[in-house]
C-alpha cells in the first residue's frame, strides 16, 4: 500500500469553486472536492442528472474547472465508454475517464449501462456517491435506500425492503478494483482513487454520503454522522483488490473491538423514526451477526 | 468499383469510407447485418475504428453522444423498437448539436411483433431534431451514408439514413463502391469547434435556464428557447447544403442532381405520386401502366423528409390537379404524417391540388402493383371521390 495521504500532503489544487450550488452541509461538496483532487486535472468527468449537476453550477457558469459531459439518467457508463473510445482513437489515452453519479444513477436507472461497460472492461472510474435516495427529485426512495427510511414514496411506514448492496453487484463482474468509501473519511477516499487510477479496466467506488436536506439532521453533523455510519457497523469501508476482500481504515479499527449501538445512528436523523424498537434490534443481530463473522475472518 | 452486395453491406462500406472513428450498435433485425460487417471490417484491420458492442441501443447512442463530444466521428444504425429506445438519446444528440449519423434500417414497431418493413420507426422521430434522409436503392445507401457525414458536420445535427428492412437492406444490387481517394477528397476530416479537452474544461450540456444569463466576463449567455431556436435556424439552413453538397458530390462522382425529391415522369404531368424510399421505384411501374392508359401521372420521391423541403415541395406539385401521398406509417388517430406535411406546405399556393393519402404495406404487407394502379388511377380520373381521410390499400377486412 502507497503512504497514506494525510492534510499535510494533500494537493491544494482546488477544482471545484466554494460557492456552488449544493446545499449547506452536504456530503456531496466534499467528496467531490476531494475526490477531484485525487482524479487530477487530466480528468474528464461523465455526470447524469443527480445534485451534482446543480452543484456544477447552472449554464453558462460552472462550480468545476474538470471538462464535464452531463448526460442523459441512464446513460453514464456507456458515455463514459464513448469519450474512451474518441480518446483512444485519437492516441489521447492517458486522460483519465471518470463516471461521478448518484445512487439512483448508478443502482436504478444507470445500472445496465454500468454493468455492461463493466464487462466489456472498460477502463475508467465509477464513483457512486450513495446519498440513499433521489434527492435531486426531493427525496424519492432508491435501491440503496435502507429499510426503514422514510422518504416522500415511503412517507409513513418507511421503505419495506433492504438496501441493494451495488459494490458485491459490481464485483461479480469480476472487475480488479471494487471499494466502499465515505464523505466522513476523505482522505481514506482519495488514497482509494489514487489507487483506482494506477489500475487498469473498471474501477468502482462507493461512497456513504450524508445528505442533511434528505436525512432530517443538522447540516453541522455531516461527518459525526457519517462517522457513525461506519463507528456503528451498519456501512463498512472496504476494498475488493484483485477479488481479495479486506476492510480499510476505520473499518478495520473495529475489528475485535466494541461497536457503537445502531441506535445512536438513527437517532440523529429524521428518516428513520419510523422505525420501531423490533425492528432496531432486528437490525442491531444482523450487524452483529456480520460483524462476528467479520471478527472470526480478520481478527487475530 | 461495382459489386453486387445487400443495402446493409452497402451502407457498412458507406462507413468504412467516411472514415468513422467510433462505432456502437446494438442487434436488430433487419439492421444486424450492417452491424456484423462493420464489426468484420474493423476485426479484420481493414478499418481503423473502436468497436463497442454496447448492452443496448440507448448505450449505443450515448457512446456515439460521448464520442462525437469528445471529437470523434462516431456511427450508430437501429430499426424498429431499437430506434424507439434511444428516444431519449436521439433527442440529446440533436440539442447537444453532435454531427452523428445513423442508419435507420426502416421496420414496423410492436406491439405486435413484427419485423417487417414500414416506416412507423423512424416517422415516429421525425421530431427529435435530426435530419431524415431516404434512400430508394443501394447505390444511394452508400453516396447517402457518405454526404450524411458532411452535412450532419456542416450544420452540427445528427443524420439518420434510411432504407426500407429487407427490400433494400437484404436484396442483393449493383452498385459502386467510390474510391477512397474521391471520398477523402469530398469529405474533409471532422474538426469540432470543441471537443472534451482537459486543458481547454468545458461543462457540456449543463442545466439552462428559461431567461438568457450574463457570464463571468458579463456577456449575455442563450437561454434554453434561443438555443432551441438555433437548432431549428440550423435545420432549416439545411435544405440549402443539402444542395450544394449535391452539387458537390456530383462534381466528383457523377451522381446526384436531385437532392430533395427524385422525379419520374413528372413533366406534363397533372397528378403525382409522393412517397418515401424504395416504394418511389414500385410506383414507378405503376405510373408507367397508367401513362399508357393516357393518365399523366408521374412519381415524386422525397430524399429529405426533415427538414421539410417546403419550397421544393411547392414548386413541384403546387399547380398540379392532384397529389396522392402514398404512405407506410400513419400519425394514429389523424392521418399520414407526410401527408399533413405536404398539405401544409400547399396551403399558401394560389391553386392549390386535391390531395389524397393512401396507407399501405404496414408490417411488411405485401404491396401489389394492382392495388396501386387502381388506387392512383381512382384519385386521378375521379379526384372528388376520394376525400381526405387516408384510404387503406390492402386491407382484408
Ligand atoms: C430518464 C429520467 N428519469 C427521471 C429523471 C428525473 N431525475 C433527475 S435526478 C433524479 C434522481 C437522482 O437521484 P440520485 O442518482 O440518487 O442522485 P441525487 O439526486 O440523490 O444526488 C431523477 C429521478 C431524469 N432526469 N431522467
Ligand atoms: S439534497 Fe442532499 S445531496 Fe443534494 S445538495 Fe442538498 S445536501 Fe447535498
Ligand atoms: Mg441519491
Amino acid at each position: 500500500m502507497t503512504e497514506k495521504t494525510t492534510i499535510l500532503n494533500l494537493s491544494e489544487d482546488e477544482l471545484v469553486h466554494p460557492g456552488n450550488r449544493a446545499c449547506a452541509g452536504c456530503g456531496l461538496s466534499i467528496v467531490y472536492r476531494i475526490g477531484l483532487k485525487a482524479l487530477g486535472r487530466d480528468t474528464i468527468l461523465v455526470v447524469p442528472p443527480s445534485c451534482l449537476t446543480v452543484l456544477q453550477g447552472l449554464y453558462p457558469i460552472a462550480a468545476t474547472q474538470l471538462p464535464c459531459l452531463n448526460v442523459t439518467f441512464a446513460s453514464t457508463a456507456a458515455a463514459a465508454t464513448g469519450v474512451l473510445g474518441a480518446l483512444k482513437a485519437q492516441g489521447r489515452e492517458s486522460t483519465l475517464v471518470a463516471a461521478w453519479a448518484g445512487d439512483g444513477g448508478t443502482s436504478d436507472i444507470g445500472i445496465q449501462a454500468l454493468s455492461g461497460a463493466c464487462e466489456r472492461g472498460e477502463n475508467f472510474i465509477f464513483i457512486c456517491y450513495d446519498n440513499e435516495a433521489y434527492m435531486n427529485t426531493g427525496v424519492q426512495r432508491s435501491g440503496t435506500t435502507p429499510q426503514g427510511v422514510i422518504t416522500t414514496t415511503t412517507p409513513f411506514s418507511g421503505k419495506s425492503q433492504k438496501k441493494k448492496d451495488v459494490p458485491s453487484i459490481i464485483a461479480a463482474h469480476g472487475i480488479d478494483y471494487v471499494a466502499t468509501a465515505s464523505a466522513a473519511y476523505p482522505l481514506d477516499l482519495y488514497d482509494k482513487i489514487v489507487k483506482a487510477k494506477t489500475m487498469n479496466g473498471p474501477k468502482y467506488i462507493h461512497i456513504h454520503t450524508p445528505c442533511p436536506a434528505g436525512w432530517g439532521f443538522n447540516p453541522r453533523f455531516t461527518v459525526k454522522i457519517g462517522k457513525l455510519a461506519v463507528e456503528t457497523g451498519l456501512y463498512d469501508l472496504y476494498e475488493i483488490e484483485n477479488n481479495k476482500w479486506r476492510l480499510t481504515g476505520a473499518s478495520k479499527k473495529l475489528i475485535g473491538k466494541k461497536r457503537t449501538p445502531v441506535n445512536e445512528y438513527f437517532n440523529t436523523q429524521n428518516r428513520f423514526k419510523a422505525l420501531s424498537d423490533e425492528q432496531i434490534s432486528d437490525i442491531q443481530k444482523e450487524v452483529d451477526i456480520k460483524w462476528q463473522s467479520y471478527d472470526e475472518t480478520y481478527g487475530n | 468499383m461495382h459489386i453486387i452486395e445487400s443495402g446493409n453491406v452497402a451502407a457498412a462500406n458507406g462507413v468504412k469510407l467516411a472514415n468513422v472513428k467510433v462505432i456502437a450498435a446494438y442487434p436488430i433485425t433487419p439492421q444486424t447485418p450492417l452491424t456484423e460487417k462493420l464489426s468484420e471490417f474493423v476485426d479484420a484491420g481493414e478499418m481503423d475504428a473502436q468497436y463497442i458492442p454496447v448492452e443496448s441501443e440507448h448505450s449505443a447512442l450515448s457512446v456515439c453522444i460521448a464520442a462525437s463530444s469528445t471529437g470523434s466521428r462516431a456511427f450508430t444504425a437501429t430499426s424498429a423498437n431499437g430506434l424507439l429506445y434511444m428516444n431519449e438519446q436521439l433527442h440529446w444528440a440533436a440539442g447537444a448539436r453532435l454531427p452523428i449519423v445513423m442508419c435507420v434500417v426502416n421496420r414496423g414497431i410492436g406491439s405486435p411483433w413484427t419485423v417487417w418493413n414500414d416506416h412507423q420507426d423512424a416517422i415516429s422521430q421525425r421530431d427529435t431534431g435530426w435530419i431524415q434522409l431516404y434512400c430508394c436503392d443501394h447505390q444511394q445507401i452508400i453516396d447517402t451514408v457518405i454526404q450524411a457525414f458532411y452535412l450532419a458536420e456542416t450544420v452540427s445535427v445528427p443524420v439518420m439514413v434510411c432504407y426500407d428492412g429487407y427490400i433494400l437492406s437484404h436484396t442483393y444490387m449493383p452498385f459502386e463502391i467510390p474510391k477512397q481517394a474521391d471520398v477523402d477528397k469530398f469529405l474533409p476530416s471532422f474538426k469540432p469547434e470543441y471537443a472534451l479537452n482537459p486543458n481547454q474544461p468545458a461543462n457540456l450540456n449543463t442545466v439552462t435556464l428559461p431567461d438568457v444569463r450574463p457570464d463571468v466576463r458579463g456577456d449575455m449567455a442563450p437561454g434554453y428557447m434561443e438555443i432551441r431556436h438555433n437548432l431549428h435556424a440550423d435545420m432549416r439552413d439545411a435544405i440549402d447544403v443539402v444542395g450544394d453538397i449535391d452539387k458537390k458530390f456530383n462534381q466528383i462522382f457523377g451522381r446526384g442532381e436531385n437532392p430533395y425529391i427524385e422525379t419520374y415522369r413528372c413533366d406534363a404531368a397533372e397528378f403525382v405520386a409522393v412517397c418515401l424510399g424504395s416504394l418511389s421505384y414500385h410506383l414507378r411501374d405503376v405510373v408507367d401502366i397508367l401513362r399508357e392508359e393516357g393518365i399523366p401521372v408521374g412519381v415524386a420521391g422525397l430524399r429529405l423528409y426533415r427538414p421539410f423541403p417546403d419550397q421544393a415541395i411547392r414548386d413541384m406539385l403546387a399547380d398540379l390537379k392532384g397529389v396522392i401521398v402514398f404512405e407506410k406509417a400513419l400519425s394514429y388517430g389523424n392521418q399520414g404524417a407526410l401527408f399533413a406535411d405536404i398539405k401544409a406546405a400547399l396551403y399558401s399556393s394560389k391553386n392549390r391540388p386535391k390531395v389524397h393519402n393512401y396507407i399501405l404495406g404496414l408490417g411488411g404487407r405485401e404491396i401489389k402493383t394492382a392495388h396501386l394502379v387502381d388506387a392512383l388511377r381512382n384519385s386521378c380520373v375521379d379526384t372528388d371521390k376520394v376525400g381526405d381521410t387516408p384510404v387503406w390499400i390492402g386491407l382484408k377486412m
